[in-house]
């Protein structure tokens, strides 16, 4: 078990939890007289804000604590849906074949050449930036992903004896696939949902970065890095913070992913 | 072989008209683009006008035909900010992105090669769990962070490359460097796992007791086999680096279409949008197509059939 990054998730997903008595300061109070300042570490540095504040002198300690809220719940309520609709996706296609088997794989690999970024810019733009409307964008397409894994898993499945004894006593449809086919797709889709979680949160974060993600002043770690983006030769911690925040927790999920692909199955190196 | 071709063809024509759908839906039902366009003081009746000079008068489906039918014939019409013919657009910035793609895709390359495999050939080793590391760390870093510190650090104080814009070989470095190594994970994974199915094969054993050397083993005889899948799998993470280049294409102010696509949908000109998604989505396509026919013509294995 990969201790280290497990110990990070766990940190931050405390941190999100519990943001509002962890946070040192109040991450949205703007002090003009404190813009800008650095890091404690630095000459001029002060214990009253650890990793210096932005160009409206608020602290980013704070304010990375509070962003980890945005990205880990942005990261895992998407997965989640793709998640959900996928597999449904997937074992349907995967049961019932025939024409709605071969319409709904037509559409899964349709979706899945659609380009996330753009298409999610796109949505954000149209429909307007919020919380909600990044979940859908990056969702609507990242369930295609999970489909096509777990169709795979149930057409190799269908092959087996058990599905045909279950079919002999007389098992229903729903049945069949809800206890049969849906617990052994199990472990792979487990392995994608890790791994996907880094990926959303890079997505998101480039969507806030771009301005069509979670609007200001909300803290969200990539519109964070967008804001300190004009004062990098001046004060170069507004922006790596909150990179360096998204690095950790992005890693972690990756390393852990791969642990988890490694334990679980070693024939889905291919995820 | 001719059923192979034909089928994959016509998957390929309904994903680009799933897309067009999406983009004409999604142009469609954020309200009346006309207030955009019209000024504040105009009319109900020039309203009517525009709608009726611009087809938007027309019933939706009558439109959409209309919409196909054009970017068929490559008329995505004219952009709403510039003012001038999209395909004029696209026709400059598209060569940027192909090459600044084609560029990523060697530097990605070029660090996935000796680590994907030195990590087959010391499997379980330190070096092996290093490269692993090396690369998911590729595959965790934000992009326009690693654009924004490069920038700062090798542009700014090193003043060792140019921070931006294009013009020059050195130009590619930074945002080719940036976009590259976001895919080395995939193809270094991909071709260490392919090497060590090779490694095992019988026909290594051979070589090797045949009295190869262990260099010649594993560059010549074991690569040449675990490029199959690396090949073809290069065409999907092209068009991954095309379609992800948005990002750092607005970090870098590179000309290419992803800093197109980021101005058109700030400054909500539809028409552009519409055509770089439809472009992008029909680059992927086409690779993905290729792909899978290079797939089928390598490795005889493949049922054409299926």
């Amino acid at each position: 078990m990969p201790v280290i990054p497990v110990m990070i998730i766990a940190a931050f997903v405390l941190l999100a939890l519990a943001a509002g008595r962890l946070s040192p300061a109040d991450p949205y109070a703007q002090s003009l007289r404190a813009r800008l300042a650095p890091p404690v570490w630095a000459a001029d540095g002060s214990w009253a804000h650890p990793l210096g504040t932005d160009r409206l002198g608020r602290d980013l300690l704070s304010r990375i604590i509070f962003g980890a809220r945005v990205s880990l719940t942005a990261g895992v309520v998407t997965v989640l849906l793709a998640g959900l609709v996928g597999a449904a996706v997937g074992l349907l296609a995967g049961y019932y074949r025939g024409r709605i088997g071969s319409l709904l794989m037509r559409l899964t690999d349709a979706t899945l050449a659609l380009p996330v970024i753009l298409l999610a810019l796109v949505l954000a733009v149209t429909a307007g930036p919020s919380f909600v409307n990044v979940v859908i964008a990056i969702g609507a397409i990242l369930w295609a992903r999970y489909a096509r894994v777990v169709y795979g898993e149930v057409l190799a499945l269908m092959e087996r004896d058990f599905i045909a004894q279950a079919r002999l006593t007389g098992c229903s449809d729903r049945r069949i696939i809800l206890v049969h086919l849906l617990p052994n797709t199990l472990p792979s889709l487990l392995v994608l949902l890790s791994l996907q979680i880094g990926y959303v949160i890079i997505v998101e974060a480039s969507l806030s970065f771009l301005g069509a993600g979670i609007p200001p002043p909300t803290p969200a770690w990539g519109s964070m890095i967008a804001e300190g983006r004009d004062y990098v030769a001046s004060a170069w911690w507004v922006s790596f913070f909150p990179g360096l925040a998204i690095l950790l927790v992005v890693l972690a999920f990756n390393l852990v992913g791969d642990w988890l692909r490694d334990e679980l199955d070693p024939k889905l190196h291919h995820l | 072989m001719l059923r192979f071709v034909l089928a994959r063809l016509s998957q390929s024509a309904i994903t680009l008209l799933l897309f067009s759908v999406v983009i004409f839906g999604l142009a469609r039902a954020t309200g009346d683009p006309l207030t955009l366009v019209l000024p504040m003081v105009a009319t109900e009746e020039d309203f009517a006008n525009a709608r009726r000079y611009l087809g938007l008068d027309r019933p939706l489906y009558a439109q959409y035909v209309t919409f196909v039918g054009r970017a068929a014939t490559g008329d995505f019409g004219t952009s709403i900010r510039s003012r001038r013919p999209v395909v004029e657009l696209l026709r400059e910035r598209l060569p940027n992105s192909l090459a600044l793609a084609a560029f990523s895709m060697a530097v990605s390359l070029l660090i996935a090669f000796p680590l994907g495999v030195l990590a087959a050939v010391r499997r379980g080793t330190a070096l092996d769990s290093g490269a692993k590391v090396l690369a998911t760390l590729g595959q965790s870093l934000p992009t326009f962070w690693v654009g924004i510190v490069l920038i700062e650090v090798v542009a700014g104080r090193l003043q060792w490359l140019p921070a931006g814009g294009s013009g020059s070989l050195a130009h590619y470095i930074l945002p080719g460097f940036t976009l590259g190594w976001f895919v080395v994970a995939g193809l270094m994974r991909l071709l260490r796992s392919a090497m060590l199915e090779v490694l095992d094969a019988e026909y290594v054993t051979t070589a090797r007791a045949k009295g190869a050397s262990e260099v010649s083993v594993v560059w010549r005889h074991a690569l040449r086999n675990a490029l199959i899948p690396v090949v073809t799998f290069a065409g999907v993470y092209f068009a991954i680096l095309v379609t992800s280049a948005i990002v750092v294409e607005t970090v870098f102010a590179w000309p290419g279409m992803g800093r197109l696509a980021y101005e058109a949908i700030t400054g909500r000109d539809f028409p552009v949008i519409q055509a770089v998604v439809l472009v992008t989505a029909a680059i992927v396509v086409t690779v993905n197509f290729a792909v899978d026919l290079l797939y089928a013509v390598i490795d005889p294995r493949i049922g054409l059939a299926s």
